[in-house]
């Protein structure tokens, strides 16, 4: 029988929803070569991140970080059997695109990389392949899931070894979950109010004012063709699910900071269900013991005897005091 | 009666939570997760879950309880493996990053439809079972059944093998709200309708 290809229904929200489950439970890690993804995936990491540079890198040298190299993408794809993940850079659906051509596995719409598009994140309905995007509270988390991501992560602060952004931001999507989960259906209706205004607000930004006067908009166009009803009535769907499940409807990871073993052991700990490592892995002196260690750590995220045993000897990267770097620098402040 | 699903990562939840289902309909019905010797010795079936096969061989090893698994499936638990489950579960994955326990006798090929973006999803129909929505997500491809009963193909190839206790399917059912196939399994403790298939082939582990 030859392969049917119209019976074949691509895209399907199932299709990425059940591939960020996949990860469950699992370490993500950054890696900028073919070497360093065969030591994340000998390690046990159960995805990887292709990039050119790792955060840290990204945070030193300052400039515009764009989409890897395609050359990079490729020979990571070619080194592991594990899925590879790419960045994209926010609102940029030809780098989405090209990466999906790519064979990339998910994207991750990043506030690591240089924002390409100032108002309105990618529509990430429209791509075949799944996205990951951060999120430091509940109303970025719904908005993101709004527009489909198929996974969320927090925010954290890439690229500082300093875990105190990714446990602020789990902490404030959980407390937002307890909120809803408290919630009527007036309430809940009022929430999914504001998360629809903030797409009608970013539309005013982009309305020029050519009567001098207030422009009339119509509520029709809002956010890639949705009108406003359209995008209230999903949104009260996503936050109705989060009342339901009583968690984030998508699997919710942990990233940006972390940097030790205990880090992710304390990230699975707070609730989430799996962790990115970003710049911590390749950025310590001893990358295979590192990643082996913290593979180990989430997986035994309780069994301190453990935890102890595998980060004994371990050094971290440098880490950074969040309040050293001027608020224009913290990439969480992007994308909201 | 406790139903274990191997605990270390992947869709876990997702296959207690569709047996939790079914526990309000067969009262005896308890799943836990699988994650040491205790546990395992304790459940009346095992599920080895969708996931990154290459993690979950590994944590199974690191865990002690692989050659506990091999044992338990054959004296004769059941057991079900989905997708990275099946490639663990299979003599032969092709693939030294995972060794199959040789429980399944099935040749397998590791992401055989391609990536994340060949991913699909279909109805199919399965013997016993009727019409069923399989999910495929980085799937396995079956090359060939050296021992069992091909329940179900799609496109020519086998999806579901079932040789005596154990069950293996590339796809997902744990992603629907579908529980036929776990109800199926279920209805597998205790023996009934068993594929006879004389000799087995032995294990072969390259360490």
């Amino acid at each position: 029988m030859a392969l049917n290809i119209q019976d074949l229904r691509f895209g399907e929200e199932l299709l990425k929803t059940g591939f960020a489950k996949m990860t469950k439970g699992g370490v993500i890690m950054d890696v900028t070569n073919a070497e360093q993804a065969r030591i994340a995936e000998t390690a046990g990491a159960v995805a990887v991140m292709a990039l050119e540079k790792v955060p840290a890198d990204i945070r030193a040298q300052g400039g515009v970080a764009r989409m890897a190299d395609p050359a990079k993408i490729r020979e990571i794809i070619d080194a592991v059997s594990i899925p590879v993940m790419a960045k994209v850079r926010i609102g940029h659906v030809t780098e989405a695109l090209t990466l999906e051509a790519l064979g990339v596995d998910m994207l991750d719409e990043s506030e690591v990389l240089t924002p390409s598009d100032p108002f309105f994140h990618l529509n990430k309905k429209q791509l075949k392949i799944p996205t990951v995007c951060g999120a430091r509270n509940i109303s970025e988390a719904i908005r993101r899931i709004f527009e489909g991501a198929a996974m969320v992560r927090t925010k954290g602060e890439a690229g500082t070894g300093n875990v105190v952004e990714a446990v602020r931001h789990i902490r404030m999507v959980n407390e937002g979950i307890t909120l809803i989960k408290g919630m009527g259906n007036s309430d809940l209706s009022r929430v999914a109010e504001t998360a629809a205004d903030t797409y009608l607000r970013l539309r005013k930004d982009v309305m020029p004012n050519l009567f001098l006067k207030e422009t009339k908009m119509g509520n029709d166009d809002v956010y890639y063709g949705m009108s406003m009803q359209q995008i209230q009535e999903e949104i009260l769907g996503v936050i109705k699910d989060i009342k339901k499940l009583g968690r984030l409807p998508v699997v919710n990871f942990a990233a940006g900071g972390v940097a030790t073993p205990a880090d992710g052991a304390l990230m699975m700990k707070l609730g989430v269900d799996g962790v990115f490592v970003g710049s911590g892995i390749f950025k310590s002196p001893d990358p295979i013991k590192m990643a082996r260690a913290v593979v180990e750590a989430v997986e035994n995220y309780e069994d301190y005897r453990m935890i102890g045993n595998v980060s004994t000897g371990l050094s971290s990267m440098d880490g950074k005091d969040i309040n050293d770097i001027p608020k224009e620098q913290r990439l969480a402040e992007r994308g909201i | 009666m406790k139903i274990g699903v191997i605990g270390f990562q992947g869709d876990v939840e997702e296959h207690i939570n569709i047996l939790k289902k079914l526990g309000e309909k067969y009262n005896n019905i308890e799943p836990v997760r699988i994650r040491n010797k205790e546990h395992l010795s304790e459940v009346s079936a095992i599920i080895i879950p969708g996931g990154e096969s290459t993690t979950i061989y590994k944590l199974i090893l690191e865990y002690g309880i692989y050659d506990n698994i091999i044992e338990r499936v054959r004296n004769g638990t059941p057991l079900m493996g989905t997708c990275a489950g099946l490639i663990i579960a299979s003599s032969s994955t092709n693939d030294p990053r995972v060794v199959g326990m040789g429980l399944l006798d099935v040749d397998i090929q590791r992401n055989g439809y391609g990536r994340q973006g060949d991913s699909f999803m279909n109805e199919v129909e399965i013997d016993g079972i009727g019409r069923f929505l399989a999910v495929f997500i980085r799937a396995p491809v079956i090359k060939s059944v050296n021992q069992g009963k091909v329940m179900a193909s799609y496109s020519g190839k086998a999806i579901m093998v079932r040789d005596k206790n154990v069950l293996g399917l590339t796809f997902h059912p744990e992603l629907t709200e579908d529980t036929k196939i776990h109800e199926y399994f279920i209805r597998m403790i205790g023996g009934e309708g068993g594929v006879s298939t004389g000799m087995h082939a032995g294990s072969v582990r390259v360490k």
